[in-house]
C-alpha cells in the first residue's frame, strides 16, 4: 500500500488503536486535516485552545490508562501544548503529541509560525522527535507510543515538517507490530535478592507504613497492592497521585499524607520504623522538610525508575521494577516467610494511629450557614455513590476534593499533582467523559482555575459530553489567600479578582445549564438535580465560605510531626477578610 | 569530587543538546565536555568531567541512562583508566627566549608544530595536571592563546565501553 505521509500518520493511528485525536488545525498540519477528514475510523475532537487539547488527551489517558493523542499546528499552536505536556510530564501520564513544523528547506530560517518545538520541549518530554524522512514515519510513530507507554510513562513529541506530509509523495505503508530501541529497555522484574531483604525488613517491623503513589496506578496495581497490604494487615497511605489505588473507606487506610495529609497518615509516617515506599517518589509536598522526614524509618522503594530511587531520600532497600510484578513476588515471599509478624508490636501501633485518629482531623463545621467547600465535596460523594471520576483543577479545591471524596477504585481521581496546572480539570473531564459516556464526571474547580481554560465549555457542547462543572465559588484564589494569610499577615496580594463573571449567564451562553446556589441546604437537591440532568453538561456556581481554608497544613520547613490543625472548630466564618 | 563519565550515544542530531540541558536543567556542572563519533558511525563518544558528591553523581549517571539516546555509559573514576588531553598553545618568541621554549616544551614531551619569525604553536598530550604544570612553567605574558580540548579517557585492561 503507498500513502503520503499525511495518510500514514492517520493509518499509523489507527493501526495503533487510537480511537480520538484532540486537536486544533493550521498551516503546517493543513495535509494532516485533509488525510483525517477524508477517514471515519479516527475521530479528531477540536478543541478551543491548544492547552485543552493536551489536557483533554492527559484526562482520557489517566482514565482509561491508554495514551493520549493530540495534534496541533506548528509555531503558537506548538506552544499553547507545552504548559499540557508538563503537565503530563511531572505525573507520568503517556501522551503522544504530534506538532506541525514549518517545511525542511525553512527550518531554522524564522519561518512564519516556527519554533524549534524539539528544543523547546526537551525538558518536559520523556523523548521527542523530528521526522526528517518520510519513509521513517510509521516506525516513528510506533517508536513513540513504544516510549511514551512502557517503562516510566510520559508524554513524546513527534514533530512533523509540512514537507513530510505532502500529498504528492507517496511511499510504500506498513505499521510495525513492535519496535526495539537499542538504547532503551525499561526494568520490568525486581532483583530477588532486593525482593527477599525487603520482606524480612517489613516483616520484622514493629510500626510499619506502607506508602503508595500514583506507580501503582500507572502500573494497574491496585489488586495486588491490596492483597499486599491485608496479608500484612499494616497501615496504608496514599498519596495525592496514588488515590484510589487502595480503597479510602477500608480500615487499613489512614488518609492522605503529606502538606494536606490527614494527622495519623503523617504521624505515622514520622513515628514509623519500616516504610515501604510502592510507585511514589518522596515528591518535597509529601516529604515536607527532607532533615526531618521520617527519622526513625529503614525506608524500602519500589519504583520503575531508578532515577527516583534516592534522588531526595536516601532508602535502606531500592527495588528497581514495575510494581505489579515486584508485589506478586513479595506476596509470594510474605506467604512462606519463616518470619511471623510481631502481632503484639503491630496492636500497639494500631492503637497509637486510633488515638491519632480520634482527634478527627478532617471535622469542619457543620453548622455554618454558609456553605463549607468540605460539604459540597461529601455530598458529591454521596450523590455520586462513590463512584464518579472526578478531575480537578488546583487550588484549595482540588485538595479538599482529595480529602473529602472517598475514591476507591484507581483512575477516578484525576488532577495535576506534579506541576499543579490551574485550567487542567475542564478539558481533561471532557477527555474523561468521551472515554466513558456512561459514568458519572464531575469537575471540581474554582472560579479563578475555571476561568483558564473556560473555552473548553465550548468543545463540551460540540461533542455532547455531559459533565458537571462544581465550582466552588469563594471569590479569591484560596490556596494563595490561605499562603498569605499564614505566611505574608493577611496581605491579600492579587488573590482575589475585583470582576468575576456571571458563571450561570457564561454557560448559558455556552448552551449549557447554570446553577447558582449559595445555602447549604441546596447543595444536596441540586447535585441530585444535575446529576439526574444526564444529557446536560451543568455548571455550578456554588458560593461557598470565602475564608475557608485547608487543613491540616505542614508549612514550609517543617516535619511530619508538626501540623498546623484547624484552631477551633466553628470559629472560622467570624474573621474579617480584606 | 572529580568525575570523568564516558558515554556511548546514538549518533544523531539533538543528541548532545539533551546531555548538556539535563546538566543546566538539574543544575549539575559540567567541567569540560569532548564528543566524536566513534568506529561505529551510528554512535557517538562522549566524555563528560564533572565534580559533585557520591549522591549527585548517582543522580547524574542514573538521568544520564534515562535519556533515549544514551546507549550506555561508564564512569571512568570508578576504575583503573587512562586519560589524555589535547593542549595547542601559541607563544611569542622573543630571539632571546626562542630556546628557552623550546627545551621546555621538550622537557614536558611537548612539540613545536608552527613556527613563525615571533610565535610557536607548541602541541602537546597528557593528563590534565601535566598540561596545567607545563602552562604555569612558561612565562604567561608569552602566551598568545591557549586551546584545550578538555580531558578524554578510557579503561584500562579488557573491560570497555561498546555494545
Amino acid at each position: 500500500m503507498e500513502l503520503n505521509g499525511a495518510q500514514i500518520v492517520v493509518q499509523s493511528l489507527i493501526d495503533e488503536g487510537v480511537e480520538y485525536i484532540f486537536g486544533y488545525p493550521g498551516g503546517a498540519v493543513l495535509h494532516l486535516y485533509d488525510a483525517i477528514f477524508q477517514q471515519e475510523e479516527l475521530k479528531h475532537i477540536l478543541v478551543r485552545h491548544e492547552q485543552g487539547a493536551t489536557h483533554a488527551a492527559d484526562g482520557y489517558a489517566r482514565a482509561t490508562g491508554k495514551p493520549g493523542v493530540v495534534l496541533v499546528t506548528s509555531g503558537p499552536g506548538a506552544t499553547n501544548a507545552i504548559t499540557g505536556i508538563a503537565t503530563a510530564y511531572l505525573d507520568s501520564i503517556p501522551l503522544v503529541v504530534i506538532s506541525g513544523q514549518v517545511s525542511l528547506p525553512v527550518i531554522g530560517s524564522d519561518a512564519f509560525q516556527e519554533v524549534d518545538m524539539v528544543g523547546i520541549t526537551r525538558p518536559c518530554v520523556k523523548h521527542n522527535f523530528l521526522v526528517k524522512d518520510v519513509t521513517k514515519l510509521a516506525e516513528t510513530i510506533k517508536k513513540a507510543f513504544y516510549v511514551a507507554t512502557t517503562g516510566r510513562p510520559g508524554p513524546v513529541v513527534i514533530d512533523i515538517p509540512k514537507d513530510i506530509t505532502a500529498p504528492n509523495i507517496k511511499v510504500p505503508y506498513s505499521y510495525p507490530d513492535s519496535v526495539s530501541i537499542r538504547s532503551y529497555n525499561p526494568v520490568v522484574t525486581g532483583h530477588k535478592g532486593q525482593i527477599k531483604k525487603a520482606v524480612d525488613l517489613l516483616l520484622s517491623a514493629k510500626r510499619p507504613i506502607i506508602y503508595s503513589g500514583g506507580g501503582v496506578v500507572l502500573g494497574e496495581a491496585s489488586e495486588q497492592l491490596i492483597e499486599f497490604t491485608r496479608a500484612l494487615g499494616y497501615p496504608i497511605t496514599n498519596t495525592l497521585m496514588g488515590l484510589g489505588s487502595y480503597p479510602a473507606t477500608d480500615n487499613q487506610y489512614v488518609g492522605m499524607l503529606g502538606m494536606h495529609g490527614t494527622y495519623e497518615a503523617n504521624m505515622a509516617m514520622h513515628e514509623s520504623d519500616v516504610i515501604i515506599a510502592i510507585g511514589a517518589r518522596f515528591d518535597d509536598r509529601v516529604t515536607g522538610k527532607l532533615d526531618l522526614f521520617c527519622p526513625h524509618a529503614k525506608i524500602i522503594h519500589i519504583d520503575i525508575d531508578p532515577a527516583s530511587i534516592s534522588k531526595t531520600v536516601r532508602v535502606a532497600i531500592p527495588i528497581v521494577g514495575d510494581v505489579k510484578p515486584v508485589l506478586e513476588q513479595m506476596l509470594e515471599l510474605i506467604k512462606v516467610s519463616s518470619i511471623k509478624i510481631d502481632a503484639n508490636a503491630l496492636a500497639d501501633w494500631w492503637k497509637q494511629i486510633s488515638e491519632w485518629q480520634s482527634i478527627n482531623c478532617l471535622e469542619f463545621d457543620r453548622s455554618s450557614p454558609l456553605i463549607k467547600p468540605q460539604y459540597v465535596i461529601e455530598q458529591l460523594h454521596e450523590v455520586t455513590k462513590g463512584d464518579a471520576y472526578v478531575t480537578s483543577d488546583v487550588g484549595q479545591h482540588q485538595m479538599w476534593a482529595a480529602q473529602y471524596y472517598k475514591f476507591n477504585k484507581p483512575r477516578r481521581w484525576i488532577n495535576s499533582g506534579g506541576l499543579g496546572t490551574m485550567g487542567f480539570g475542564l478539558p481533561s473531564a471532557i477527555g474523561v467523559k468521551l472515554a466513558f459516556p456512561e459514568a458519572d464526571v464531575a469537575c471540581v474547580t474554582g472560579e479563578a482555575s475555571i476561568q483558564m481554560c473556560i473555552q473548553e465549555l465550548s468543545t463540551a457542547l460540540q461533542y455532547k459530553t455531559p459533565i458537571k462543572i462544581l465550582n466552588l465559588n469563594n471569590r479569591y484564589m484560596g490556596m494563595v489567600r490561605q499562603w498569605q494569610e499564614f505566611s505574608y499577615e493577611s496581605r491579600y496580594s492579587h488573590s482575589y479578582m475585583d470582576t468575576i463573571p456571571e458563571f450561570v449567564k457564561l454557560a448559558e451562553a455556552y448552551g449549557h445549564v447554570g446553577l447558582r446556589i449559595d445555602k447549604p441546604e441546596e447543595v444536596r437537591p441540586t447535585l441530585e438535580a444535575a446529576f439526574a440532568m444526564k444529557d446536560r453538561t451543568v455548571f455550578i456556581d456554588i458560593m461557598t465560605d470565602r475564608t475557608e481554608n485547608v487543613y491540616p497544613m505542614i508549612e514550609a520547613g517543617k516535619g511530619h510531626h508538626d501540623m498546623k490543625l484547624r484552631v477551633a472548630i466553628g470559629t472560622s466564618t467570624d474573621r474579617e477578610l480584606a | 569530587m572529580r568525575h570523568i563519565i564516558s558515554i556511548l550515544m546514538e549518533n544523531e542530531s539533538g543528541a548532545l543538546s539533551r546531555v548538556a540541558g539535563l546538566f543546566s536543567a538539574r543544575g549539575y556542572n559540567i567541567e569540560s565536555l569532548t564528543v566524536a563519533p566513534t568506529e561505529d558511525p551510528s554512535l557517538s563518544r562522549m566524555t563528560l568531567v564533572t565534580r559533585g558528591n557520591d549522591d549527585i553523581i548517582e543522580q547524574i549517571t542514573k538521568q544520564l541512562n534515562k535519556l533515549i539516546d544514551v546507549v550506555k555509559l561508564i564512569d571512568l573514576a570508578d576504575s583503573f583508566h587512562i586519560e589524555r588531553e589535547l593542549l595547542m598553545v601559541k607563544v611569542k618568541t622573543s630571539p632571546e627566549m626562542r630556546d628557552e621554549i623550546r627545551s621546555m616544551a621538550d622537557i614536558f614531551r611537548g612539540k613545536i608544530i608552527d613556527v613563525t619569525p615571533t610565535t610557536y604553536i607548541i602541541e602537546m598530550t597528557g593528563p590534565s595536571e601535566k598540561l596545567d604544570a607545563f602552562i604555569a612553567a612558561i612565562d604567561p605574558e608569552s602566551i598568545i592563546e591557549a586551546v584545550r580540548s578538555g580531558p578524554t579517557g578510557i579503561s584500562r585492561g579488557e573491560l570497555g565501553l561498546h555494545l
